[in-house]
């Protein structure tokens, strides 16, 4: 999956002008913002910064109302189904059904992304995630932080190399905080792309390579991580929050 | 190709969901069953009354509980937000809409083909050679009313009051369905054979216009 | 921006619509001598037949809002698709009102399921429940989205609506009551009922504009308080 597509692009997500605008309503003012290639991208905001409706846009399940974007080096306008198995999307959503079993569960989702050799798949991602041993027990009977690891299992099964998350860490319990790090090094080791929004700025500060920080729909800074002191970087979120 | 197998994977998940759960079917059955039942002390019908009025006690019983069964099929796609997962993968809109349409379109003929021996026997029919031409009125009318209600059910999930909305959408729209599908039924068991092939055509007709309308306009429905 | 010559373009309906009303309540109730076998409640059918034929150009407007809505995706597309929903129930409701009023004395019945007066009634339906589900769905495009594709269903329902019926009716015959309704209508009679035709159609157009420029209007004052940085007051 990872090979197809333009491998060449400098940049993993590049929105330009980006706006997501309604008659009155306005969920994203304007958006610019490129994520580089093989860093951890954080995007920081206040609630209601438009995080998540950029999250979403970049992932395909909102269509901008105006500006260009391109994602993995494609037209989201045009590409979108060859955008999709780029994509890993982790989000407060878990996107699992409960009556099916975690196996089934993944073999769903993995024969959509057609992914290939996917028995072999799915044992190697369960037992990554720590919930072999639970494959063939439905996910409605899973404890949250299970599930929660079911979900990451979910979103990197087909290989993706960039990689969504939206608040990964709220309402996470240790071992899936464990298991998100885990991917995220895995991810940043392989030169792979991962931008999550938080609000928590002390831990996306610690671990990303690039801070970006929306006010109203609009990123007011963005640059490289080692480019700021934690105090700098503390006033200019601050300063964002007014 | 691959959109057989997507729309494959829909239904089978569909399937497997339903028969873990046995919600659907369950609900449409008991549902049904009752309207058979209630209908019959409303009306204590003779064999006469039974020949004039069955056929739209039968049908009914079929719509009201075509709508359980719809009202579930979008119940666990919001679940977890499962739709949206679905979206992210690289897959044809229009399977999504087909492979839950044929999954709905099966419970349903599975409730009608369990009810229709109670509707026979509380009304004391006979039915022998009509069987055939009935089954196909069957087929035909429960394709038009979950074509549509397949779409609509997805609008509805996403309302407040989604198990009123889908009603209220469905039953206006599907009157065609309802008059085409309650005719023939009648005419088949009063055995006369004058105007059948009309309404049966008519049917076919809905099916056609419907099926292909809503697998068109799904893609806008799934859209944010 | 396109506000304003939408505004100007209300007024003058409203205007026309006000001369056209007194002229045609003049001629209906003065002007026009009564008819012979039907008597005084006749006078209905100029009301009546006008609304029937604005609700259906009202949804037909929707059909084709809602269309050009999901191929533009224009905010007042949607507006468009919405106002002529509510404003068609409105004459839709006027006629399915009028309707008993004239069919009562004339037929001896309040009603019948006849392909007309059915699919009438099939349509008021639909658009009462497209109506519903714009109210029950939370603003926004998803919304639109949705109310689209209902608009678009539910008129392309109305022919094969209007068609089963008439099916229906070959099988359950009922008694034949409709003389055809403009078969051999006197020149005044004519006159008023064309006069009557351009009020309502003036006073449609008056009310359609109307609520567009007011929903355009709000927009237009929420973009302002965002500009100033305010929130704007909640509305229900």
């Amino acid at each position: 999956m990872s090979q197809a597509g333009g491998e060449g692009a400098a940049y993993a997500v590049e929105a330009h002008g980006v706006a997501k605008r309604f008659g009155r309503i306005t969920a994203l003012h304007h958006v610019d913002l490129d994520v580089p290639r093989g860093g951890v991208t954080a995007l920081f905001g206040h609630n209601g910064a438009g995080k998540t409706t950029f999250l979403r846009i970049a992932a395909g399940l909102m269509r901008p109302t105006s500006g260009s974007l391109r994602v993995a080096g494609l037209d989201a306008r045009k590409e979108q189904a060859a955008i999709r198995g780029h994509l890993g999307v982790v989000s407060h959503e878990l996107f699992l059904y409960g009556d099916l079993t975690a196996l089934e569960n993944l073999r769903f989702y993995g024969r959509l992304y057609r992914v290939a050799d996917l028995e072999a798949r799915c044992a190697e991602v369960l037992t990554r995630v720590d919930l072999i041993h639970r494959a063939n027990s439905r996910a409605r009977h899973f404890s949250r932080g299970m599930a929660q690891r079911l979900a990451i299992a979910r979103a990197f099964l087909h290989r993706p190399d960039i990689l969504l998350l939206d608040e990964p860490y709220t309402g996470l319990d240790q071992r899936a905080v464990a298991t998100l790090n885990e991917l995220i090094e895995g991810f940043r080791e392989a030169h792979h792309t991962v931008l999550l929004t938080t609000h928590d700025h002390h831990l996306g500060f610690t671990m990303a390579t690039d801070i970006a920080i929306l006010r109203r729909g609009e990123v007011i800074h963005h640059t490289p991580a080692a480019a700021l002191s934690r105090t700098e970087f503390d006033a200019l979120y601050e300063a964002s929050l007014q | 190709m691959v959109f057989l197998h997507q729309l494959f994977t829909i239904f089978m998940k569909d399937l497997r969901l339903e028969w873990r759960t046995r919600e659907a079917m369950s609900a449409m059955l008991l549902f049904a069953l009752l309207v058979l039942v209630i209908f019959n002390f409303a009306f204590n019908p003779d064999r006469e009354l039974v020949l004039l009025i069955g056929p739209g006690i039968l049908w009914v019983a079929f719509t009201f509980a075509g709508v359980l069964g719809l009202n579930r099929a979008f119940a666990a796609e919001q679940e977890n937000g499962c739709l949206a997962g679905v979206l992210l993968t690289p897959m044809d809109r229009g399977a999504i809409y087909l492979g839950k349409w044929l999954a709905n379109l099966l419970f349903t003929l599975v409730a009608e083909a369990i009810l229709l021996p109670f509707f026979v026997l509380f009304f004391n029919l006979e039915l022998t050679h009509e069987i055939p031409l009935l089954l196909l009125v069957c087929l035909l009318g429960t394709i038009g009313f979950t074509a549509v209600g397949t779409l609509l059910a997805a609008i509805s999930a996403n309302t407040r009051l989604r198990e009123v909305m889908l009603p209220v959408l469905l039953f206006p729209i599907i009157v065609p369905v309802i008059v085409g599908a309650v005719e023939s039924t009648g005419l088949i068991l009063n055995q006369q054979t004058e105007g059948l092939a009309g309404f049966i055509r008519m049917l076919a007709l809905y099916d056609v216009i419907f099926l292909v309308t809503s697998t068109l306009l799904f893609d806008f429905v799934l859209e944010e | 921006m396109r506000i304003e010559p939408l505004h100007t373009a209300a007024n003058v309906a409203a205007v026309v619509a006000w001369g056209a009303i007194l002229g045609a309540l003049y001629m209906v109730f003065q002007y026009v001598p009564m008819e012979r076998t039907m008597g005084n409640v006749q006078r209905i059918f100029y009301f009546h037949v006008p609304s029937a034929m604005v609700s259906f150009l009202a949804f037909f407007i929707c059909f084709l809002a809602s269309v050009a809505y999901l191929i533009t995706r224009r905010r007042g597309l949607d507006i468009a698709a919405a106002a002529a929903a509510e404003i068609g129930v409105v004459f839709c409701s006027v006629v399915l009102i009028t309707g008993p009023i004239w069919a009562k004395p004339i037929w001896g019945i309040w009603w019948t399921w006849d392909a007309r007066l059915t699919t009438t009634l099939v349509l008021w339906l639909i658009y009462v429940a497209y109506l519903m589900l714009r109210a029950y769905l939370p603003e926004g495009a998803r919304r639109a989205n949705l109310a689209a594709v209902v608009g678009i269903l539910g008129f392309l329902d109305v022919p094969i609506v209007y068609m089963s019926i008439r099916w229906w009716r070959t099988q359950h015959p009922a008694p034949v009551i409709m003389g055809g309704k403009g078969s051999g209508l006197a020149p005044d009679m004519a006159l008023t009922f064309r006069v009557c035709m351009v009020a309502i159609l003036c006073l449609f157009v008056a009310l359609l504009l109307r609520r567009i420029v007011v929903e355009l209007l709000q927009d237009e004052v929420d973009h302002l308080y965002r500009e100033a940085d305010v929130a704007p007051p909640e509305r229900g």
